[in-house]
């Protein structure tokens, strides 16, 4: 245990040492050190703005979700009505086209009654005349009695 | 050790001698003339092994996601900074630095108490004999912190730093007039006794500070060495093996104890010259 000039040479070298630690240690770690923290604080506060943004754009895609179920409501029932107004278009003018179809049917099995009356009736006039012929056993005048024989007819 | 080996008093003095420019044991107790060459290289060395260490990790710092290395040293500065922060109040880009070079520097320099206390010593001894000089001459210590002057002359340095920061606050007239009326007060019967107060203040900071490391790691080594001498009592006889074995269990135990120790002391190293340089931030 001496004290000599170590003690001196020691102290220089101290602040030799301290002096280089100044100069290209410290600043260039602080700096990073600084960096790193400001990015971190960059990186947490996007994280923050992204989380809104995302609550933002669920409220948003839920409108947006809600309004087009909406609109798919609205289209459903009045594609609903229109089918049922076409239903019942359709059932009307088929009734309708059953309704024509009986008349013209109707009238068609009428007139061809009629008609088949009217030929029955002759022929029964005509027939009636041939055995009353046959009977008298002698030549009716047609014309003589043809109003007698229309007025038969009208009767049958 | 071989068999004529040196006496345990010879062993310790042995290891307790430093290589210095006289080339033989330094006569006088303080001789300005002569220089710790051992003190002197290992310090330098290992100071500059712990700033080169730092200018890697400086120059290699991104604000990226670091590496173990670069975090490691970062853990470090973090430290050192927020130390510094509550203590000194103003401008720490010189001092900040200087807090972490104590630290690491220290730490390195009291981490050569670590290594076997033979092993350099008997490496030089052999370059020494080598290069045909007497190697039972061949002083070397390699714990730089367990030598006075490296201590004192780092509490030294601490000491300017103070006095330079004491007139840069508080201007030359400002750090006057508070070395004659601190502590007592402001007046002319107080002068002389405020200015003694503060001459003992400054002298016994510089001291207890340097004396402190020294302390330590003086007594660290020299357990170290009386560990030694339990080993080396080793003779093939029965007690000479218990010896031997209580050297073993006794060194792996103070070793590791030491790991605590050497990095206590360059932490409370470093507080201290933290806090001396506050102080003088400070006014009373």
């Amino acid at each position: 245990m001496n004290l000599n000039a170590t003690l001196f040479a020691q102290l220089v070298v101290f602040l030799i040492l301290a002096w280089f630690t100044m100069k290209f240690v410290w600043p260039p770690i602080m700096k990073a050190l600084d960096e790193r923290a400001s990015k971190i604080a960059d990186g947490l506060a996007a994280a923050d703005k992204a989380k809104s943004d995302l609550a933002h754009a669920e409220k948003k895609a839920g409108e947006e979700l809600r309004k087009a179920r909406e609109s798919a409501a609205e289209f459903r029932s009045s594609a609903e009505r229109q089918v049922a107004q076409l239903i019942e278009e359709a059932r009307v003018e088929g009734a309708r086209i059953v309704a024509a179809a009986r008349e013209a049917a109707e009238s068609e099995a009428a007139s061809a009654s009629q008609r088949a009356k009217e030929a029955l009736r002759e022929q029964v006039a005509a027939l009636a005349v041939a055995g009353a012929e046959r009977i008298l056993r002698k030549e009716i005048n047609a014309q003589a009695h043809a109003e007698l024989l229309t007025q038969l007819k009208s009767e049958l | 050790m071989a068999a004529q080996g040196p006496n345990a008093s010879e062993y310790i003095v042995h290891h307790l001698t430093h290589l210095n420019s006289l080339g033989e044991k330094q006569a006088k107790l303080v001789d300005w003339t002569v220089f710790h060459l051992d003190t002197l290289f290992w310090s330098v060395t290992l100071g500059l092994l712990a700033i080169l260490i730092l200018a890697k990790a400086a120059s290699r710092a991104t604000s990226g996601v670091p590496g173990r290395f670069q975090a490691a040293v970062e853990i470090l500065v973090e430290m050192v900074e927020s130390q510094s922060k509550s203590i000194v109040h103003g401008d720490r880009s010189f001092i900040a630095p200087l807090a972490l070079t104590v630290f690491v520097w220290i730490f390195f320099m009291n981490a050569m108490d670590l290594l076997p206390l033979d092993l350099l010593p008997n490496i030089w001894a052999m370059i020494y004999g080598a290069a045909g000089h007497d190697p039972h001459h061949a002083y070397m210590r390699v714990v730089p912190t367990a030598d006075l002057n490296a201590t004192l002359g780092m509490s030294l340095g601490v000491l300017i730093l103070c006095l330079y920061y004491s007139v840069k606050i508080k201007g030359f007239g400002g750090w006057m007039h508070e070395l004659f009326t601190a502590p007592f007060g402001s007046h002319p019967v107080l002068y002389p006794i405020n200015f003694a107060m503060q001459l003992i203040e400054f002298v016994a900071k510089t001291v207890s500070h340097g004396m402190r490391l020294f302390g330590n790691m003086y007594a660290g080594e020299l357990i170290f060495m009386l560990i030694a001498l339990m080993g080396a009592a080793w003779a093939g006889t029965f007690g000479s093996g218990l010896l031997w074995i209580g050297g073993v269990v006794a060194g792996s135990i103070w070793a590791i104890f030491h790991i605590l120790i050497i990095t206590l002391q360059a932490f409370i190293f470093m507080m201290l010259t933290l806090v001396y340089i506050g102080q003088a931030h400070e006014s009373h």
